[in-house]
């Protein structure tokens, strides 16, 4: 079970909770969980959110496994210059 | 992917070193061939009609004289490329930049184009082309956008991110928030507070090379296009979609490139050149002039932004919020979203709230501009910590030392920090000798901290080994500030051989697996990284060969510097193979010797930057002079120093212009006035000093070299530090970017007139 934080405009679309458990070893499994907990969250996903793990922002690796106690934070994909 | 990316602290042979770059001499000799130098057989001149309207609706295109008039091949609409986006709505907005369908949103919106035997030609056509606007109200300017009594941009958009659901459409599409703890208390507990509200004006990306390309449509539905680009890959992708093709059947060839800086990664002509030689049957060239550059492709937002940060007498930041409006052009985008994320990066906040509104305007499309949307809110952010430094009474230096983030700290935009650099820069800068340099007669020191996050992305790479030796590197990511010498130094690195003996190219798209764009600072990053795992491969094969040559077995062989070495006392009479004598014997061997990295380059880390500017201001006309520029960076690592520099002397070039001089001027009939280089003034070398680097190398535990991006982050300060610098010279606080002549003089003289 990871503890997953949602930045501010995205709690809005899991029925206002800021944090949530989810059972899940990688971002795969957690983006599944939470687009099944929270059908709001589907078609943001499918836009693409970043998944800091400890602070380190992860777009694309989906296998990127979730360790134990790791702090898990959702935030909006950016894009650079 | 089989490859461990995490730091390693190895000892460098070439990393570090500062070898000439393989495409200087094309460049400097004229030779390089960018957009406009591509040239083929049969190609027709391609021109785009476009709206001098700011906002009109399109009633009728009526294109028959000019589809009757000589040489002209091809005509086209909106109706010429129909809609296939199938829902996507940020690709429909692509669409709809590159081709206006039913309204015409900004001064510069394409309504049409021709492929015409010659440009004379071409201009002829398009003179001929009639088209019947109903003109609508117009909004440019940001905060008036945002008001509910503006005239609506599109009336399909409701706020997004609020509590409740509006039940009317807004030109704000999106409202954003960011933070922890609680400011209201936060306040509570301050003994000083600033706050301020700061205006920055629309900039473009000012890359000297226009936008460029050649479309050539065969009859069988394949097609190629050569493009000035930093990112071909997603070039065809977005091409590919927006005319309904299979992205394997459209190659796109990027060229060099003349400045890009996040201008780049958007199509604009490219599909409308494409459509026009699938309509001619003919080769199309089409290059944009300076004046559609600046009308038509995508400056970065103007905002409008108010902060209130408090602290406690002994210089505690106690609590720090900000409220951020950004211009999106007429579609929404997330750039305010951006800013609300970096404006308190480099603090260590209990208490932080940041609000970030996305608003429409009768402007061109918004475009990434280099670390996108923070420089600006670095601007207001660090605008006040230096004045709530000065209400203190501290020194900024030591006013931000006491605040600046450190690893464990929670950033103002959510995450925890890892190990971060912007502690070292602000310690570097306090003991820089610039900080104890004596100030003239009007001049002013400032200072200022700046954050980006850097990203990585995929990446696909191949080395290929050839019989003499020689090391050719395949990259897909496009070159615009020397990766390809960066990635030669980390693939000879790899493989213990000299620099000279290997050869980048930036591949097509039909030779290489995709690749994200270069952007968010990731090119040398990434590549980078892909090289390295390319090598490896490659390595793994050399053992291989080496084995075979002497008929032992592989895991008896070793590879360093450059050879494989037989280990073991049993081969102790075997000497060593260079990489050279392996791909000497490679046809009797086993054929070609090759290393493939596919790859996502995640994991980059975040970067800080603290800049040092002196000015002199000119009380009696308000022209301020930039007489020293300092800039100090964490690199993670330097794979080449000189190029490193190069980044943070760019950036700070082109900040020292947004600061000082360029704007976008729109007239009251929402007309862009200064569309040309005469009337939008960017930096040229008179203007500036030498612009002096210290590279800091805090290694990125996700690279196995410790490298982190570089080249956007050098343009978040420089905002803040000129208009600290400024404000010190002139004796009034600048809250208005940029702070030209004429915006200085009024500052001061209404000082003059406030202190009477």
């Amino acid at each position: 079970m990871v503890e997953v934080t949602l930045w501010g405009s995205l709690a809005a679309t899991a029925g206002g909770n800021s944090k949530v458990e989810i059972e899940a070893k990688d971002i795969r499994e957690l983006f599944r969980k939470l687009a099944e907990q929270y059908p709001g969250l589907e078609p943001l996903i499918d836009k693409g959110i970043a998944v800091a793990i400890d602070g380190t922002i992860y777009r694309d690796t989906w296998s990127k496994k979730l360790p134990q106690g790791a702090e898990i934070f959702l935030l909006p994909r950016l894009a650079g210059g | 992917m089989n490859f461990d990316p995490r730091f390693s602290g190895r000892k460098f042979a070439s990393v570090g070193t500062r070898p000439i770059r393989p495409d200087g001499i094309d460049k400097v000799t004229g030779r390089a061939r960018y957009g406009a130098d591509f040239n083929m057989a049969g190609q027709l001149v391609g021109r785009v009609l476009r709206s001098p309207h700011a906002h009109a609706r399109i009633v009728k295109i009526d294109t028959s004289k000019a589809e009757k008039l000589a040489g002209v091949k091809a005509v086209i609409t909106a109706a010429d490329l129909p809609d296939l986006t199938d829902g996507d709505a940020a690709m429909y907005d692509v669409l709809d930049n590159c081709m206006a369908r039913t309204k015409a949103l900004y001064d510069g919106h394409a309504v049409a184009a021709v492929a015409a035997i010659d440009a004379r030609t071409a201009r002829q056509a398009l003179k001929l082309i009639e088209v019947e606007y109903e003109l609508l109200p117009h909004v440019t300017d940001v905060d008036e956008a945002a008001k509910h009594t503006a005239p609506l941009i599109n009336d399909a958009i409701f706020t997004e991110g609020l509590e409740e659901k509006p039940v009317k459409p807004s030109n704000v599409t999106k409202r954003s928030q960011f933070g922890h703890g609680d400011v209201h208390q936060g306040f509570g507990q301050a003994d000083f507070i600033v706050e301020r509200s700061f205006k920055t004006e629309q900039t473009h990306q000012g890359y000297i090379e226009p936008h460029a390309c050649v479309a050539n449509f065969s009859s069988d539905g394949t097609a190629d296009l050569w493009v000035c680009t930093q990112g071909h890959f997603v070039y065809r992708q977005h091409c590919a979609q927006l005319l309904g093709m299979e992205a394997s059947k459209l190659r796109v060839t990027s060229s060099e490139i003349g400045g890009g800086f996040g201008g780049k990664t958007h199509v604009w002509a490219e599909p409308v050149a494409l459509a026009l030689s699938r309509k001619a049957g003919r080769p199309v060239k089409l290059v944009m002039t300076r004046d559609e550059v600046f009308r038509a492709s995508g400056p970065t937002s103007a905002t409008s932004i108010d902060v209130k940060i408090g602290a406690r007498k002994d210089g505690t930041i106690t609590a720090a919020e900000a409220t951020l409006r950004y211009s999106c052009g007429p579609y929404a985008g997330s750039w305010a979203e951006i800013g609300a994320m970096t404006a308190f990066a480099c603090y260590k906040l209990d208490n932080v709230k940041t609000v970030g509104y996305e608003v429409l305007v009768n402007r061109p499309k918004t475009a990434a501009y280099r670390a996108p949307s923070a420089p600006m809110a670095a601007f207001a952010v660090e605008s006040a910590v230096d004045e709530l430094a000065k209400k203190i009474g501290m020194d900024p230096v030591d006013f931000r030392i006491k605040n600046a983030a450190q690893e464990g700290t929670r950033s103002s935009y959510g995450p925890v920090y890892g190990p971060i650099g912007i502690g070292p820069t602000l310690e570097a800068v306090k003991s820089h000798p610039h900080m104890k340099a004596p100030l003239g007669k009007n001049q002013g020191r400032g200072m200022a901290c700046g954050f980006w996050f850097n990203f990585g992305g995929q990446t696909c790479t191949d080395l290929n080994i050839g019989m003499d030796g020689s090391v050719s590197l395949a990259v897909g990511t496009v070159d615009v500030g020397g990766s390809r010498a960066s990635l030669s130094l980390v693939a000879a690195e790899e493989l213990g051989i000299d620099y000279s003996q290997v050869k980048a190219i930036v591949a097509d798209t039909s030779s290489l697996g995709y690749n994200d764009m270069t952007d968010g600072s990731r090119g040398t990053f990434s590549s980078s990284m892909a090289t390295i795992s390319a090598a490896r491969n490659a390595i793994l094969i050399l053992r291989e060969r080496a084995a075979q040559m002497w008929d032992i077995a592989v895991d008896d062989v070793v590879w360093e510097k450059g050879h494989a070495i037989a280990k073991g006392e049993k081969h102790g009479n075997l000497g060593k193979l260079s990489l050279k004598e392996i791909a000497v014997e490679s046809g009797k061997t086993g054929g070609p010797i090759a290393g493939h990295s596919e790859l996502v380059a995640d994991g980059a880390g975040v970067s800080f930057a603290t800049h040092i500017c002196d000015i002199e201001v000119d009380p009696d006309t308000g022209a301020a002079r930039v007489i020293r520029y300092t800039v100090v960076q964490d690199a993670g690592k330097a794979v080449h120093p000189t190029y490193v520099e190069g980044q943070y002397q760019g950036g700070a070039a082109q900040g020292i212009g947004w600061a000082l001089n360029e704007e976008y001027i729109y007239g009251k009939d929402g007309r862009l006035q200064n569309a040309g280089f005469l009337d939008y003034r960017i930096p040229v070398c008179s203007d500036l000093p030498m612009i002096d680097t210290q590279i800091l190398e805090i290694p990125n535990p996700n690279h196995p070299y410790g490298v982190r991006g570089v080249g956007e982050t050098s343009i978040v300060p420089p905002l803040a530090a000129i208009a600290n610098a400024v404000s010190n010279a002139a004796g009034v606080r600048m809250t208005h970017i940029p702070m030209s002549p004429p915006r200085i003089l009024a500052a001061i003289e209404a000082e003059r007139e406030w202190s009477k």
